[in-house]
């Protein structure tokens, strides 16, 4: 190709109005652009412009963070797309589930996905922990992230213990029930915990009908689940990401002292 | 002279530009997990059973796998204890990290001899503790909660003699008030040895001086959360050594 033509086309598509309205800088390697690169642009700049070499280096780091998070955004996304397809009602969540097993295009996919990077998530939070730990990432000026990181330890397992109601088979209803008979068992505000009677804690009135509006596990608890999953939980877990990851970025990446 | 040689130890700038030596890797790693997790997800499909049904209870019914260590501690401990006060002091215990660890080395780089013994603890709680609990409740458990190995077929019928009795009818006491009040001394005998136990350790250890620094409160947290932390493998070994069922049963609580 006439390697004039391909300049030409390459400059009036780059340098008219708005192109430049959308992108402020090009490519250009200098010093400048590469802060700029970061600083003006609004997903990148959870970064700082700078960070310290040995922090970039994968046996540092073991890319566990930041994977959590990209497990966390591929949830969102395959799980936007099951919800287009899910009731959560259940008459019909079962149904739903098979209807985007066999009749959705890469519905299959997308649940695949969905599952298994929840499940990736947690394994990925866990070692990102072990990470902090052995770095000693948590100790001061670091020591409040690492709280947060613990709640969304918490969070993350909460995400995924209430995901896994939603297909309404028999394998989800009986886990959960078996997860939550705990809540049942808490002292002074579960019906079978310690002390419950002081308190007047009974089957339809304790924890665990909080935890599921109700007495036993229903169409209640599948809708209750249902909002947590989808919306309270992933909002307070973004909330506490923010947080998390401007702590990182004012505090810097954590390393040996020069 | 001197002058020149402060000045090549003030510190250097080890920095570089995020754009593009961090964002190319964070992005060669997801794009590579992306592929896998896609691959993954092609070959293994998510497991979907029949629909709910409350009135057929599984057996063995199990939570998802990353709470079954919660679940295994059900066999050593009450719902109360294992399910509800553990998890939350194991969600303090972690907070807390921080703020009971005042050792300034090792912040920000690998190393073992520096901070020995916080990491020892950190692999005895997490590996040893809650890894090898989700093991066992995931890969060992079988009907009715009993232990098969993995190759073994589940019986449902499989027999298992009900050997367990509490500590103080192993010891021969009968009645009830001298019992529970043997029991009180004992889970009392317990936390006071632990803790004088942790107490001379850390002076032998880390001296009187570190002592000093580290502080009552500091020293104390810590304390507790190692003897509740010691107290489940103490549990189990009372449990599969001696077929003891609980320490302490009152008509509120056991333990």
């Amino acid at each position: 190709m006439d390697k004039n033509l391909f300049d030409k086309i390459k400059n009036d598509i780059v340098e008219n109005q708005v192109w430049k309205a959308i992108f402020r800088h090009g490519y250009e390697d200098t010093p400048r652009n590469r802060v700029l690169m970061v600083t003006a642009n609004v997903f990148l700049h959870l970064h700082p412009a700078k960070v310290r070499r040995h922090g970039v280096r994968m046996r540092f780091t073991w890319c566990m963070g930041g994977l959590t998070f990209f497990m966390y955004l591929v949830t969102v996304v395959t799980g936007i797309y099951l919800m287009f397809y899910y009731r959560p009602v259940a008459e019909y969540a079962y149904a739903d589930m098979k209807y985007l097993e066999f009749d959705m295009p890469f519905g299959m996919l997308m649940r695949n996905m969905h599952r298994w990077s929840a499940h990736a998530m947690i394994v990925f939070v866990w070692l990102h922990m072990f990470r902090v730990f052995l770095t000693g990432s948590y100790k001061p000026p670091r020591e409040f992230n690492w709280i947060v990181g613990v709640l969304l330890l918490v969070l993350t397992l909460l995400l995924s213990f209430t995901g896994y109601l939603l297909p309404w088979d028999q394998l989800s209803i009986w886990a959960v029930t078996v997860g939550s008979n705990m809540a049942r068992a808490t002292p002074l505000l579960g019906n079978e915990g310690p002390f419950a009677d002081f308190v007047g804690a009974n089957p339809i009135y304790d924890a665990r009908a909080f935890l599921f509006g109700g007495g036993e596990i229903g169409p209640h608890t599948l809708l209750r689940f249902y909002i947590l999953h989808c919306i309270f939980i992933p909002m307070v877990a973004s909330i506490l990401m923010a947080v998390h990851f401007w702590r990182i970025r004012r505090d810097g990446f954590s390393g040996p002292s020069l | 002279m001197a002058e020149a040689a402060k000045e090549k130890k003030l510190p250097i700038d080890d920095k570089v530009h995020t754009w593009p030596h961090l964002v190319r890797l964070e992005f060669l790693v997801a794009l590579f997990v992306m592929v896998a997790l896609t691959l993954w997800s092609i070959t293994i499909d998510a497991p979907l059973e029949e629909p709910a049904n409350p009135t057929r209870t599984p057996n063995p019914s199990k939570a998802p796998w990353y709470f079954l260590g919660l679940q295994e501690m059900l066999v050593y401990f009450d719902p109360w204890h294992a399910g509800v006060v553990l998890p939350s002091l194991i969600i303090v215990g972690l907070m807390v990290i921080p703020f009971i660890d005042i050792n300034p080395k090792g912040n920000g780089y690998y190393c073992f001899k520096e901070r020995k013994y916080e990491i020892l603890t950190f692999i005895f709680g997490f590996h040893i503790l809650w890894v090898v609990m989700i093991i066992i409740g995931t890969f060992f458990r079988g009907p009715g909660w009993n232990l098969f190995w993995p190759w073994q077929r589940w019986d449902p019928h499989k027999v298992v003699a009900l050997t367990n009795v509490d500590l103080p009818y192993l010891l021969g006491f009968r009645d009830y008030w001298i019992s529970a009040v043997f029991s009180l001394i004992v889970i009392g005998a317990y936390f006071v040895i632990t803790i004088a136990g942790f107490y001379w350790w850390v002076l032998r250890v880390k001296g009187q001086e570190f002592m000093e620094r580290w502080g009552m409160v500091r020293f104390t947290i810590t304390a507790v959360l190692v003897a509740l932390m010691l107290s489940l493998p103490a549990k189990m070994f009372l449990r599969l050594v001696f077929n003891v069922k609980y320490i302490l049963v009152t008509p509120w609580i056991n333990i």
